[in-house]
């Protein structure tokens, strides 16, 4: 059902619709006798209920990601504080049912990934949200490649020791998890963050997993296995669309290092270009290929955008939306901004399609894009972002690009087609540019 | 390790849903056109939500003198349930946008 946008809603709404109907299942009908504590229960399904809905609904559509994030390491710490309650119940022997090892496994599995799920997350949300910059230190991959083996032996020696250091070294896998949740998250790069947000997705899914086998819970189990299987695959899909690996994402700091061989080529000279110039320039044109990215995000300018494509629409422009695949900070995320503003469907262009019209086309205006029209990608295997499938908008008569400043993009690295002689530079924020353009383009 | 093969063959009805499963996630997401991934992971992710049913488990088996379970089951339950409904929210959102735009074309 989610195949299709127009049926993907209803999809969702059934799937809330049995998500509702298991919780009270489970609520009324648990079959091991009957529930205690059920006012607790309610008071506290109340409160996430009201405050998870208050924040979703208020959340501004760019933030988005970063909500996603944060919902994500929410099931993740559920998941952990499961593992935490269960395992003080295996300890002092309240176990009823099932064999030791295999509740055993499914408690610390449960621990060890729902706590990486919890504070890759927060980390995530965090980095995301700008509160948090990218940190990176010298033998960083080595580091957490020992505390991933630390996290282990922890599990094995809780497994292996005496009763009295039970619980220490249950606790000490508890602790060194969330030190690996935390730098595990820590020094990727913000390009690499949707990959990353899909990763602990699917964690946190597999983690509900094994929680199902700690109750022998269908439910739990269908549903976890489900996400862990669906996001792992959204995850390569994502990475493909980047053109890199799995394992790149995961233990290559993106722009880190590696960018100081780009960064330290001689600039040439850029020229800029005036509001009214670009005005002029796109009113005379017969086709004119708008490419959207993250800048048009942060300012809010979706609907000023629309607004210039009127304009130009009804000046006998053709003008047309490019959209790669990871324009933005998520797959689709620039999908989604444009449809909140009512641009329709027919005028949203994919990656080959657009390569395709470029070639016809007299003026492209890139608003906010960076690393998705960086010519690099194509021609300089030095390039951290070498092989990634770009937009070729150098193939269009004119390109006009609207950024804040020179500084490079989320890659951190420069971007050559901004000193190429067919490319003008139309300095400022994305929402007042495009309200000055209308502004103009009204006057012509 | 023999333990652990039995544990297998007494789960094996869970370890049939598990390989069922993968080949259903596979299957789903492959059909999806990537213009919708933001919202199919936002979905994925209130589905995980499922754990909230681990959560209600934990806190009506706990013992009512036994604070340490239910204040650590409280919390699960309130996080448990704003993943599962913020994650709704957050794709029902997402989802309307397209929606709108459809009517009109």
């Amino acid at each position: 059902m989610l195949s299709h946008p127009s049926s993907a809603r209803r999809g969702n709404l059934i799937a809330a619709f049995g998500m509702t109907i298991a919780i009270f299942a489970t609520i009324f009908l648990y079959a091991q006798g009957s529930l205690a504590n059920r006012g607790y229960i309610f008071i506290a399904l109340i409160i996430g209920t009201v405050s998870g809905w208050v924040v979703a609904k208020k959340v501004k559509m760019t933030s988005m990601p970063e909500m996603v994030s944060l919902f994500n390491g929410m099931g993740g710490a559920c998941a952990m504080l499961i593992s935490i309650i269960e395992f003080n119940h295996l300890q002092t022997g309240e176990v009823q049912t099932g064999n030791p090892t295999g509740l055993y496994i499914a408690i610390i599995a449960g621990l060890i990934i729902g706590t990486i799920s919890f504070a890759g997350s927060i980390i995530a949300y965090l980095k995301l949200s700008g509160k948090l910059k990218d940190i990176n230190f010298k033998g960083q991959h080595i580091f957490n490649l020992i505390l991933l083996i630390l996290v282990i032996s922890g599990a094995v020696a809780t497994y292996n020791t005496s009763e009295s250091n039970f619980l220490m070294f249950f606790y000490a896998t508890f602790v060194l998890s969330l030190l690996y949740g935390i730098f595990f998250v820590l020094p990727i790069g913000g390009a690499d963050m949707p990959v990353v947000i899909s990763l602990l997705n699917s964690f946190t899914g597999v983690a509900a997993a094994s929680g199902g086998f700690m109750y022998d819970n269908k439910v739990m189990l269908t549903g976890g296995i489900l996400v862990g299987a669906a996001g792992t695959l959204l995850t390569i899909l994502m990475c493909n669309a980047m053109n890199r690996s799995l394992l790149n994402v995961v233990i290559g700091s993106f722009g880190g290092t590696k960018s100081g061989s780009a960064a330290g080529r001689e600039h040439g000279t850029y020229k800029e270009i005036s509001v009214s110039d670009t005005a002029m320039v796109m009113s005379y044109a017969n086709k004119v290929i708008i490419v959207p990215g993250y800048g048009l995000a942060v300012a809010q300018a979706q609907h000023t955008c629309h607004e210039l494509e009127k304009l130009l629409g009804d000046k006998g422009v053709e003008v047309k939306y490019a959209i790669h695949p990871v324009a933005g900070r998520m797959p689709g995320h620039m999908n989604v901004l444009l449809a909140e503003a009512d641009v329709p469907y027919e005028k949203l262009m994919e990656m080959e399609e657009a390569n395709e019209e470029f070639k016809t086309t007299d003026v492209v205006l890139i608003l906010g894009a960076n690393d998705v029209v960086n010519p690099a990608a194509k021609t300089d295997p030095q390039s951290p972002i070498y092989g990634m499938p770009i937009l070729d908008v150098q193939l269009a008569k004119t390109v006009i690009v609207n950024k804040r400043s020179m500084k490079p993009g989320y890659a951190g690295i420069e971007n050559e087609l901004f000193f190429q002689p067919k490319t003008s530079m139309l300095f400022g924020d994305a929402k007042k540019v495009l309200q000055d353009l209308c502004n103009e383009v009204k006057s012509i | 390790m023999e333990q652990f093969f039995n544990w297998i063959t007494i789960n094996q009805d869970s370890i049939y849903i598990i390989v069922l499963m993968i080949f259903a996630g596979i299957e789903i997401i492959g059909k999806v056109p990537s213009v919708l991934h933001t919202p199919l992971m936002s979905g994925a992710n209130a589905i995980h939500g499922v754990v909230i049913i681990g959560a209600i488990i934990v806190m009506g088996s706990a013992d009512p003198q036994n604070y340490l379970a239910l204040v650590l089951g409280f919390l699960a339950v309130v996080l448990g349930t704003l993943n599962v409904v913020g994650g709704f929210v957050v794709t029902d959102r997402m989802l309307e946008m397209f929606k709108s735009k459809k009517q009109k074309s």
